[in-house]
């Protein structure tokens, strides 16, 4: 079990919380559990073709998943998947 | 280097608690004296930054922004009274840092920052903090900082999250393009005008940011240079991730393929000529505004 960290803007679309468990054992995993759960999720972080969207990353304990492999990069028991869509406000 | 600084009686007593302070001294208060910073927008993000600057004592503190005070701003764009709705912001900006330090230059650029006048524009300052709200002038600031090799201090906001964080010139540091390659396409993400920012929010980011400006200007600490600083305000929370440089980044990276200004509009979808619409402008997040 992982714990996903939910960006204000996407919670409404997570069931309200920051943070939701999840399983899997690759990110792509833990985010298709995500979506089962959270359907609304799917579109606000994977494109058509099941990539990431290239104005949303994803870490894992702090370390961009983009340099580690993307969504096949492995995750373990107890790590913590930050998602941090870009934002623009001012 | 061996020079006493030299300061006025008044900036002794204004700045004496920074003169008084280690790390700082009358050596970091005459850099920041002597230094210059241009800040993007006098919106939520604009009013911490650029009134911690000015009291801080940056020598040349320039705004630039093309909008108008409104009242829906004043939630959270504490630069700005309700006397001031209507005016232009630069000049309600400067009569508001000008009264809390009118010994520093003060400079108001009432203008929209684009491709043809951001090199001149940014080229006249030594630190750029972007306290902008839309996409395409956030990566025209990327690109032009990093092509001017400049430092910018980059801060953003939606709803109840923050960003912020330091793109340093130089080999092998990230840039904005290295964190965010591409903007979401209009439509994609709903509008701060629609979705809304909690007001105190810009107020901790753009304090983060002053903090970092100060910090480069000075040379103290650790700025946040290759870390993303992520603050929750619902969990009270900061994260920090890591921002690593990409060498194939179009502008930083090994081969640049951007090597001029672009048309940032169209980078970010918006069709040429197109004034943005409330609903697309607000896929960048019009919060500052």
């Amino acid at each position: 079990m992982v714990t996903v960290r939910i960006p204000s803007a996407l919670r409404p679309a997570a069931g309200g919380e920051g943070r939701v468990p999840a399983s899997g054992g690759t990110v792509g995993d833990v985010l298709d559990d995500l979506i089962a759960r959270f359907p609304g999720l799917r579109g606000r972080l994977l494109d058509d073709e099941g990539r990431l969207r290239r104005f949303v990353n994803v870490f894992v304990d702090g370390e961009d998943v983009r340099h580690e492999g993307g969504l096949a990069r492995p995750v373990g028991e107890g790590q913590e998947i930050s998602i941090v869509p870009s934002v623009a406000g001012g | 280097m061996s020079e006493a600084p030299r300061f006025t009686e008044e900036e002794v007593v204004r700045y004496a608690r920074h003169i008084i302070l280690p790390m700082i001294g009358g050596k970091g208060q005459r850099r920041l004296l002597d230094s210059s910073v241009l800040c993007i927008g006098a919106g939520g993000l604009g009013s911490p930054v650029a009134m911690y600057l000015a009291a801080a004592g940056v020598g040349k503190l320039g705004i630039v922004d093309f909008d108008r005070v409104d009242l829906t701003n004043l939630q959270r764009q504490i630069l700005h009274t309700t006397a001031d709705v209507g005016r232009p912001k630069v000049e309600s900006a400067v009569d508001r840092l000008s009264a809390l330090n009118p010994g520093i230059e003060i400079v108001g650029h009432d203008t929209v920052l684009t491709s043809a006048n951001a090199m001149d524009l940014l080229g006249g300052y030594d630190v750029i903090v972007d306290g902008s709200d839309n996409f395409p002038v956030r990566y025209l600031a990327n690109d032009a900082t990093q092509m001017l090799g400049k430092p910018l201090v980059h801060g953003s906001i939606y709803q109840f999250d923050g960003q912020a964080t330091v793109f340093m010139p130089g080999p092998e540091t990230p840039c904005y393009r290295c964190l965010f390659p591409h903007p979401p396409p209009p439509g994609t993400v709903p509008s701060c005008a629609e979705g809304g920012v909690f007001g105190v929010l810009p107020g901790i980011v753009g304090s983060i940011q002053a903090t970092e400006a100060i910090k480069v200007i000075t040379g103290i600490g650790n700025p946040l240079v290759g870390r993303l600083l992520i603050f929750d305000a619902l969990d009270m929370e900061f994260t920090t991730v890591k921002i690593r440089w990409d060498a194939e980044c179009p502008v930083c990276g090994k081969e640049p393929s951007i090597t001029e200004l672009i048309d940032y509009d169209a980078f970010c979808g918006i069709a040429p000529g197109q004034v943005p619409t409330e609903a697309e402008h607000g896929v960048a997040t019009t919060v500052g505004d």
